[in-house]
């Protein structure tokens, strides 16, 4: 049984193409601990989403072991799958985060509702939840009546509603303003320390690596480099501003 | 199971109401297509209904028609004598002849004249209608008429008052007044009004060539059947062509589909309706796939957090049949209200049945229509339409 919340393990996957072979992703072995937040950086091409797809179990590796919680999604069908994601994940992507015709609070509840855990405490929850993301006035809100900021950090309560072990966020301040993409990053951050999430974040944005307790860098479907501790991934990428 | 429809039920009905202006417009659409299809069908029953009004309503089971007339009642001559050896055959209950021809009823106040179904029957044989006000013809010979109910509406006649005919006898117009002694309801004979009268009197009146003014032989058109067992109708018919020369059989439906112009108008009408509801079904196919074009990325997120494809169809097959029913029940609704503003002369007749399957084909075409769609659904791969793929 393994500590971790999510461990991959010698994962490839490749694609086939006109020129060859191509490697998306070369022999990626890394282990996330639940309550660790964890960015997934690298340039245009690296990998890293291709990675993301594959630890959200929306892409099946071509060899290695990915295992959340003990569980290998390598091996699963796509029904499992999907109750996984359902179960055990939760999501936020970095644009159409949230489905149009709900409300804020009925697009957290939604999550509740596909686990069939949608009872009273339920609803008590989401609407705590957002309001501690400052969107205790917008629970009625439709998307369309939302900025950029306030939907993510509803996407973000819809994440996180249902318990999930696994958190996965795709450059979740892509749209964003700085000012926006500082408080959402770092409301994200305080809630997977605070609940105990395993969190791992695609970002462009080295600048938000603040937040993080790990850095992990990729190039050319590679894991290159592992930035650990505050003062090195400040030192390093925040301030350095550079990959 | 349960679950998975609540979900998509939820989806479904949250998705029609936050964007219910969208969803309305195509329920209109469909309350069109509803309207015109009912029409249609209205049209076809009461056209089909007209026509074959006189002979469906027949105390009869079978039809005697001259030899090589095709069963076409117009073409067919038989004289007395036909009668006579009809009635002998075993099986046979009663037989009464049918004359018909045309007339002009001259309508009081100089109101325009009514062209009209003029029908020689025996009184108190077959063929004569049973009426629904006032009493039955009293004997071959007598000045008396029945009118169906649709030349009483038209002509203001009632039972009592004297009608007016004018027919052409050789080159002659002649005037004939009769008694009307009842009303029939629902008696036309091939759409005409009709006005039905004892067989003598009716060969003495009707429109004549030249040669025949002067003929004292009476040939009806054809002679109507009651069978002792109706059941037996194969039988006794194989019996008439055998026993009686030079004549041909048909049953009442046999009759009605030799109609002059019956099957073509049905078939036509039947074209039609067929054609709207495929236009029905492409309109309602258009409209879903287009709207599923514009979900691919909301259905991909749905996908993505753990929606099974089951609960994105079914979701689908529900707003298809939320905005179906209620574009059906609209259309439904206003054919009902414009039903209620035509005259009883014009041919449309909302028949239980016929507005039934119409309904039911109309409710079918928004499933069939969103087929496409919901295949297209249920194939939209999140990883696409997230923007996550290589």
């Amino acid at each position: 049984m393994t500590a971790y919340a999510l461990e991959t393990k010698s994962v490839i996957k490749t694609y086939n193409s006109d020129s060859g072979v191509i490697h998306a992703v070369d022999d990626v072995s890394l282990q996330v601990a639940a309550g660790e937040f964890v960015a997934l950086v690298g340039p245009s091409g690296s990998g890293k989403t291709t990675m993301l797809s594959m630890l959200a179990a929306l892409l099946q590796p071509t060899s290695g072991q990915i295992l959340l919680d003990g569980q290998d999604l390598s091996g699963m069908g796509d029904r499992e799958r999907v109750s996984l994601r359902r179960e055990k994940i939760g999501f936020t992507f970095q644009a159409n985060n949230l489905v149009p015709y709900l409300s804020a609070v009925e697009n957290v509840e939604l999550m509740l509702r596909l686990n069939g855990k949608l009872d009273k405490a339920g609803k008590l929850r989401a609407r705590e939840l957002l309001a501690r993301l400052g969107l205790g006035e917008r629970l009625n809100n439709l998307p369309g009546q939302m900025s950029g900021g306030q939907q993510q950090r509803v996407a973000i309560a819809r994440a996180l509603i249902h318990n999930p072990s696994l958190v996965l966020a795709d450059e979740p301040t892509a749209s964003l303003d700085t000012e926006r993409a500082y408080q959402v990053v770092e409301t994200f951050a305080g809630l997977i320390h605070e609940q105990g999430r395993a969190g791992i974040m695609v970002t462009h944005d080295l600048r938000m690596c603040e937040f993080v307790d790990r850095v992990l860098m990729m190039r050319d479907g590679k894991l290159v480099r592992i930035y650990t501790g505050h003062d090195e991934i400040m030192k390093e990428l925040v301030q350095g501003g550079r990959h | 199971m349960r679950q998975m429809l609540s979900i998509s039920s939820y989806l479904a009905v949250k998705e029609v109401w936050r964007n219910r202006g969208r969803f309305l417009l195509v329920s209109l659409v469909i309350a069109l297509i509803t309207l015109l299809v009912l029409f249609i069908a209205a049209l076809g029953e009461g056209l089909g209904n007209g026509n074959r009004e006189y002979i469906s309503k027949l105390d009869a089971e079978l039809i005697v028609y001259q030899a090589k007339s095709d069963t076409v009642i117009a073409a067919s001559r038989l004289g007395r004598n036909r009668l006579a050896a009809v009635r002998r055959v075993e099986g046979v209950a009663d037989a009464g002849m049918l004359g018909t021809s045309s007339a002009t009823l001259i309508l009081p106040d100089g109101a325009e004249p009514l062209k009209v179904a003029l029908l020689g029957v025996e009184p108190g044989r077959t063929g004569e209608p049973k009426v629904a006000q006032g009493a039955q013809l009293s004997t071959d010979l007598a000045q008396e008429a029945i009118i169906d109910a649709n030349t009483a509406y038209r002509s203001n006649l009632q039972v009592g008052d004297t009608l007016t005919l004018r027919v052409t006898q050789g080159t002659r117009d002649e005037f004939y007044d009769l008694r009307i002694t009842g009303i029939a309801d629902g008696q036309q004979f091939q759409l005409q009004p009709s006005i039905f009268v004892p067989f003598y009197t009716w060969d003495r009146i009707r429109p004549k060539s030249e040669a025949e003014v002067n003929s004292s032989n009476p040939i009806a058109n054809v002679i109507l059947v009651k069978l002792q067992d109706p059941t037996q109708a194969e039988a006794v018919s194989a019996r008439l062509t055998a026993q009686v020369d030079n004549v041909e059989t048909a049953t009442l439906t046999e009759a009605i589909q030799a109609l002059p112009g019956y099957s073509a108008q049905q078939s036509t009408l039947n074209t039609q309706g067929g054609f709207t509801l495929f236009i029905g079904i492409l309109v309602i196919g258009g409209f879903f796939q287009i709207q599923i074009l514009q979900k691919v990325a909301q259905i991909g997120v749905l996908k993505a957090i753990g929606t099974a494809n089951p609960v994105v169809a079914a979701a689908s097959v529900i707003q298809i049949v939320v905005v179906t029913v209620i574009g059906v029940a609209i259309g439904g609704l206003l054919s009902f209200l414009f039903s209620l503003t035509f005259p009883p002369t014009v041919p449309i007749v909302f028949n239980g049945t016929t507005s039934a399957l119409a309904i039911v084909a109309l409710l079918l075409i928004g499933p069939l229509g969103g087929l496409v769609s919901i295949r297209y659904a249920v194939r939209i791969e999140p990883l696409k339409a997230l923007g996550l793929s290589s």
